[in-house]
């Protein structure tokens, strides 16, 4: 999957749900939204090899 | 994951509320908290106009998006502060207010849209007001007296009753650590999702997501096509507020709904006597240039950032 965060764009070869793929970005679910191919999608989604993912950080301020 | 509602795929968790939803349910769901909040805490009563402050981002424009959709009389209001940062983040947050106001008055043909540009205005933008006061590095405390004295200028002079910005439950949360975190009792007092008017043909000012996440008025805001700017302002890198959200995410991240917790039973603390008799708060008076309410003699804190 090809994976879009603060305007940075890399590919990741597995299948793997949202949650595990946040995980992995040492990210908390509780601070991004996740798009896969332009829906919002749950962290118990799975996300497939085609799929194109963007995170969406939702802290906003200052 | 399905919504509870309707049962369809669910674009949203909320472990905070025990609450999945679909989008189209979420979206029902914001609308129903806000209206609830504007009853609740008594924000808006009928007939009342309402300037929302817009700054293009996310919080701002889903505010006024759903102030209209909810039948209110929402116009907008965006202060180009001149920020640049290398990136024209002003010009950038401004193209993305006027897209978004253009849609609005496209829906409800009656909305307004107001543009204030300091530069224009006052001649000066903040960096450079922040320069000449020497707060080149942080000047968002100079920023928030401009913004917050230009508000109530525009909704004083264009006869609104209410003034409405775009603070999230977050936001909220982030502040009351804040204050508490150095005991600012003063700031604890007068920390409230409703803010009477300060003065003769001032405003009201409201919050009317004091109660909803972050995540969730970013949620709202992408389900409807808001194109809002995601960007922060340039200054707002290193904010301390900023660090406050990150530990407090991790809290709630650890035991959701922390955050609605802390912020609502402060409020209770507070409407039960908490803080009353620290309160203490200053005598207003006039200010003699503008009239806005001011705690100093002669002229008020803004009023003063021009004499040179
Ligand atoms: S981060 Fe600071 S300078 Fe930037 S808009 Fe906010 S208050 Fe103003
Ligand atoms: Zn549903
Ligand atoms: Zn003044």
């Amino acid at each position: 999957m090809q994976v879009t965060y603060r305007g940075k764009q890399f590919a990741i070869e597995e299948t793997l749900t949202v949650l595990q793929l946040l995980k992995r970005l040492k990210l908390l679910p509780e601070s991004v939204l996740v798009i896969r191919n332009g829906q919002l999608v749950t962290e118990d989604h799975h996300l497939l090899p085609d799929d194109m993912v963007k995170i969406v950080s939702v802290v906003s301020g200052g | 994951m399905r919504c509870r509602t309707c049962g369809a795929t669910a674009v949203i968790n909320m472990r905070q509320h025990k609450l999945a939803l679909c989008a189209e349910h979420f979206v029902a769901w914001i609308l129903h908290n806000t209206t609830r909040a504007i009853h609740n805490y008594r924000m808006i009563a009928p007939g009342e106009r309402v300037l929302v402050a817009v700054s293009g981002g996310k919080d701002s424009l889903a505010l006024w998006d759903v102030l209209l959709r909810l039948g209110y009389h929402a116009d907008g209001l965006y202060i180009n502060l001149g920020i640049d940062g290398g990136r024209a983040y002003s010009a950038q947050s401004q193209a993305k207010a006027e897209a978004f106001a253009a849609r609005c008055t496209a829906q409800f043909p009656k909305t307004r849209f107001f543009v204030v540009d300091l530069l224009k205005q006052y001649g000066e933008s903040i960096p450079q007001l922040a320069a000449r006061k020497r707060r080149e590095t942080r000047p968002c405390s100079l920023c928030g007296l401009v913004k917050r004295h230009e508000m109530n200028r525009m909704a004083l002079e264009l006869g609104y009753d209410v003034l409405a910005t775009g603070h999230n439950l977050d936001d909220e949360v982030a502040t009351l650590f804040g204050n508490v975190m150095r005991w600012q009792t003063g700031y604890l007092v007068r920390q409230d999702p409703v803010l009477p008017a300060d003065g003769e043909g001032l405003a009201r000012k409201i919050k009317p997501f004091c109660r909803i996440y972050e995540r969730e008025t970013a949620a709202y805001a992408l389900l409807q096509g808001i194109d809002y700017i995601e960007e922060e302002c340039p200054y707002a890198k290193g904010a301390t507020s900023l660090q406050y959200k990150e530990t407090l995410t991790q809290m709630e991240h650890d035991v959701p709904g922390t955050k609605l917790q802390f912020y609502v039973k402060f409020l209770q603390a507070k409407a039960e006597g908490l803080f009353a008799a620290t309160a203490g708060l200053p005598e207003l008076q006039l200010c003699t240039t503008c009239g806005q309410p001011t705690t100093a003699e002669g002229q008020c804190s803004f009023c003063r950032l021009w004499e040179r």
